[in-house]
């Protein structure tokens, strides 16, 4: 069944002589229950995807359909609590003077919930957080722990569906792991749909079910993760990325012919000393 | 790996110590390495001390740290010795550094190619007109394709990966025999960053000098630097050639490793390191 | 339980960071304030004063010995003396007494301009800045017309159109004391419109009121009570110049700026009255400009 469904979408900044597409024409379906990856370099468009689905890019054409419902430019609350954000930045993305309790009430509160108290102990439970970080405010946590209370809140209103923006590039490795087993459990667990966007392949090949690679506004390729960990990508650039994400591949690897090597093989001839 | 004539810098326990409210913290505790001409990367998650260690080398510690050493030899300079004014003349000239943003390293009201002719007339007395030619042929080298108009670029108005090209140009010129680096590719993107290590690697492979890269990117610096030297916790708790990290013994490094998603070793749960404050001593 | 051991576990209840309740949260981050208000000496000692204006101006009656308004013409001029410390006016009304119930309006005045002031700048910047496009450009426009009067000229034109008075001269004052708070409140909710935690919020459906209330309010509170209290003393001072040319306090009522006005014909012959409201002005000018200095290292988010 599919939850989501993007129809050539075509995202844009600014107006006029300033007009930047950002997004030039993306389609994909995501189905109940799925993982799909957005993987890209900077300024590919990949945020700028998850912003429109997000409801915080409003300025699209093309169609999106969650759920079954088709979305327009403006949303209703009803229609913005089935998707939820997360945010990159653990350190910007919860307001520093709530208190963690403060953070996940208030959207309780603009949608008029019941039982808030338990909710928040339940969520934080959910999250792998102890009862009592409710009072405590966002400086005297962890990168780690910020992300689990960024995940909390975006749980808090039982969406079906959560829109990571690249939520775990900002923490240490160890922290990662542990932020994607949560992630893992969670999906299982509540039978959420993830869209993930990443720049790190291994990252995306660990939770997604399918990848998009995106290059300049649009997709050059839609990968399975099978395609992904057998090595059967089709596009030179997505071959270009997954070397990326397994360290530096230097002069070794024939793959890097995809960028001009006529003068980086000639950087340092003798008179440069 | 380098043999004792070859040791371009020597470090014997070194410590850095922070002096705060609630009694001196140590940043970095008793650690000892050296350097030859190779690549050493150091890995280490945030506040393992992998960024103080490179600044204490430079001497670049904030004011009121303390750093604390048996020995810091760098080539013939006693480090803990050397006089503001000596330090002055080693920085960037016979170590040079590069941060992870150049936006930073670079003067902000002068343009690009001013600051690299700055440099070339420093250390080669040339006309300010060869100068321009010579910093032109500079940007060419590491990889710019456009170097006229990069030229009168502000730092500013220059993507990040042509921002390291920049700074690693400088370095051609001023030929120092050590490069610390810190996180120079964290900011960029993979394309990019595959360009700038390549212009970095035969840098220190044709002019034979010594590179510290110090990184939280395990792959990157397995795939990079010939040895690579574990800190956790202000200690260093593995030194091991690169090509040996799968065998690492300490249950650190392990367990670092086995937290990182793999294309090649895909597994279901990523392993969560336990931290044994075991660890913690030494 | 000793004295000292009930204060050493409330302080270790205070200082804990391993909060049990959210009460126990907002007074860690109040005491923490005044752990930091205590380290820095010169803003305690401007805390201490405007205490002890506060003090005074509830206490006065009971203070000030004299009736402020008793005219006693036998008694004018008196230099300070044990019965009158600060002396008598021209009229034989005890300086001391008039300087203690003025007090009352000098707070009055800084209290209700403070009330009137910090809602509409806040209001007014932070829509601005919340909204941008052309609001922001209307609202910002006005802001600058206001803003580009010396502040004292158009507290003059406003109070000499409303009339004397000190309530005229309240909304006078507060006339020229908004538009640097909605410059602020827009600077800084500008800062924080495109903050993650904001788009967090509107993502969840959070209104425009909710947003500046919940979300903004307490990141701009800071500076804006900063700022405010860096105004408190111009606000003092605007209130006695207006005073001191006759459209604020009218007569009899005490006023520091009157007082030091009609003192101004006895200058060489009775210094006390124009000396002694005058520092009681620097007092508690200079008090209010230490305490706002302190408190902008201590509330600003920027230091935490």
């Amino acid at each position: 069944m599919t939850m989501i469904k993007v129809d050539h979408l075509a995202v844009s900044y600014g107006s006029g002589d300033k007009l930047t597409r950002v997004v030039k024409d993306a389609s994909f379906d995501v189905a109940r229950g799925e993982t799909f990856g957005l993987v890209g370099e900077s300024g590919c468009g990949k945020s700028t995807i998850l912003g429109a689905l997000a409801g915080r890019n409003r300025q699209w054409t093309g169609s999106i359909e969650i759920d079954g419902e088709a979305i327009s430019q403006k949303r209703t609350r009803g229609q913005l609590a089935k998707q939820q954000l997360v945010f990159q930045d653990p350190f910007g993305s919860i307001h520093p003077r709530h208190t963690i309790g403060r953070t996940l009430l208030e959207p309780l509160e603009i949608h008029g919930k019941d039982n808030r108290q338990a909710r928040i102990e339940k969520v934080l439970q959910d999250v792998g957080l102890p009862h009592n970080f409710r009072y405590r405010y966002p400086h005297q946590l962890s990168g780690g722990q910020r992300q689990r209370v960024a995940i909390a809140r975006a749980l808090i209103l039982e969406p079906q569906i959560l829109l990571l923006d690249e939520p775990t590039s900002a923490l240490d490795v160890s922290i990662q792991a542990e932020i994607l087993n949560l992630l893992k459990d969670l999906r299982e667990r509540e039978q959420l749909t993830y869209i993930l966007v990443s720049h790190d392949l291994a990252v995306v090949a660990h939770l997604c079910n399918r990848v998009a690679i995106m290059q300049d506004g649009g997709f050059v390729e839609i990968a399975t993760r099978d395609q992904l960990l057998a090595d059967t990508v089709q596009h030179p650039y997505t071959r270009q990325l997954m070397d990326g994400s397994r360290g530096y591949v230097g002069k070794r690897s024939p793959h890097l012919s995809a960028i001009p090597r006529s003068v980086t093989s000639s950087v340092l001839s003798p008179d440069a000393c | 790996m380098a043999n004792a004539s070859d040791t371009i810098l020597t470090v014997e326990n070194m410590s850095v110590e922070f002096p705060t409210l609630s009694g001196i913290t140590s940043a970095v505790r008793n650690v000892s390495f050296s350097i030859g001409r190779e690549k050493v990367g150091i890995i280490g998650e945030s506040g393992s001390g992998k960024s103080t260690t490179g600044r204490a080398i430079m001497r670049l510690q904030p004011p009121k740290a303390i750093v604390k050493a048996d020995r810091m030899q760098f080539e013939d300079v006693d480090l803990l010795k050397a006089s503001e004014d000596e330090m002055l003349a080693i920085r960037g000239r016979r170590i040079a550094m590069i941060l992870q943003d150049p936006k930073y390293s670079l003067n902000p009201v002068m343009t690009v190619g001013e600051q690299i002719s700055e440099t070339v007339i420093l250390h080669e007395r040339v006309s300010p007109r060869e100068a321009r030619e010579r910093t032109l042929a500079m940007l060419g080298r590491v990889n710019i394709r456009d170097p006229e108009r990069v030229f009168d670029l502000y730092p500013h108005e220059v993507s990040g990966g042509m921002g390291q090209r920049i700074m690693i140009s400088m370095m051609l010129i001023a030929s120092p025999s050590l490069i610390i680096a810190d996180e120079p590719t964290s900011a960029l993107d993979v394309t990019v960053r595959q360009q700038v290590l390549s212009i970095l690697d035969e840098l220190v492979i044709e002019r034979n000098i010594g590179l510290l890269f110090i990184s939280h990117d395990l792959n990157l610096v397995r795939s990079f630097c010939d040895r690579v030297i574990i800190m956790y916790a202000g200690r260093v708790v593995e030194t091991i050639a690169a090509a040996d990290l799968d065998q690492a013994k300490h249950p650190y490094t392990r367990g670092l490793l086995n937290a990182l998603p793999s294309l090649n070793h895909p597994r279901d749960r990523l392993d969560v390191l336990q931290r044994d404050p075991a660890w913690l001593e030494n | 339980m000793t004295r000292s051991g009930y204060f050493s576990d409330l302080h270790d209840w205070l200082i804990n960071e391993e909060f049990t309740s959210s009460r126990q949260a907002r007074f860690h981050k109040l005491y923490v304030a005044w752990l930091s208000l205590l380290a820095n000496p010169l803003a305690l000692a401007g805390f201490a004063v405007i205490g002890v204006l506060i003090l005074v101006a509830l206490l006065a009656p009971l203070i000030a010995g004299h009736d402020p308004y008793a005219q006693d013409l036998a008694m004018a001029l008196q230099a300070p003396s044990a019965a009158h410390w600060f002396g008598t006016d021209e009229f034989g009304r005890d300086v001391f007494a008039r300087l203690i119930y003025g007090a009352r309006t000098t707070l009055y005045i800084t209290i209700l301009v403070t009330v009137i002031v910090a809602p509409i700048g806040f209001i007014i910047g932070a829509t601005a800045g919340y909204l941008g496009g052309w609001v922001d450009v209307v609202l910002m426009r006005i802001t600058d017309i206001f803003l580009s009067f010396p502040s004292l000229v158009l507290a003059l034109a406003f109070s000499a159109a409303l009339g004397p008075g000190i309530e005229n001269a309240v909304i006078a004052i507060a006339l020229t004391v908004w538009p640097p708070i909605a410059r602020l409140a827009r600077a800084e909710t500008m800062t924080f419109r495109n903050a993650d935690f904001v788009v967090a919020a509107e993502l969840q459906g959070a209104g425009m009121g909710r947003i500046l209330l919940r979300h903004i309010v307490p990141l701009c509170a800071p500076s804006i009570v900063v700022r405010l209290t860096l105004n408190m003393s111009s606000i003092i001072l605007t209130a006695a110049g207006l005073g001191f040319l006759g459209l604020g306090a009218q007569p009899p009522m005490a006023e520091w700026g009157a007082m030091a006005a009609s003192g101004r014909q006895y200058l060489l012959d009775a210094w006390w009255l124009t000396t002694v409201p005058g520092l009681a002005i620097l007092t508690v000018s200079l008090a209010f400009n230490l305490l706002g200095d302190g408190l902008r290292d201590i509330m600003d988010p920027r230091n935490g």
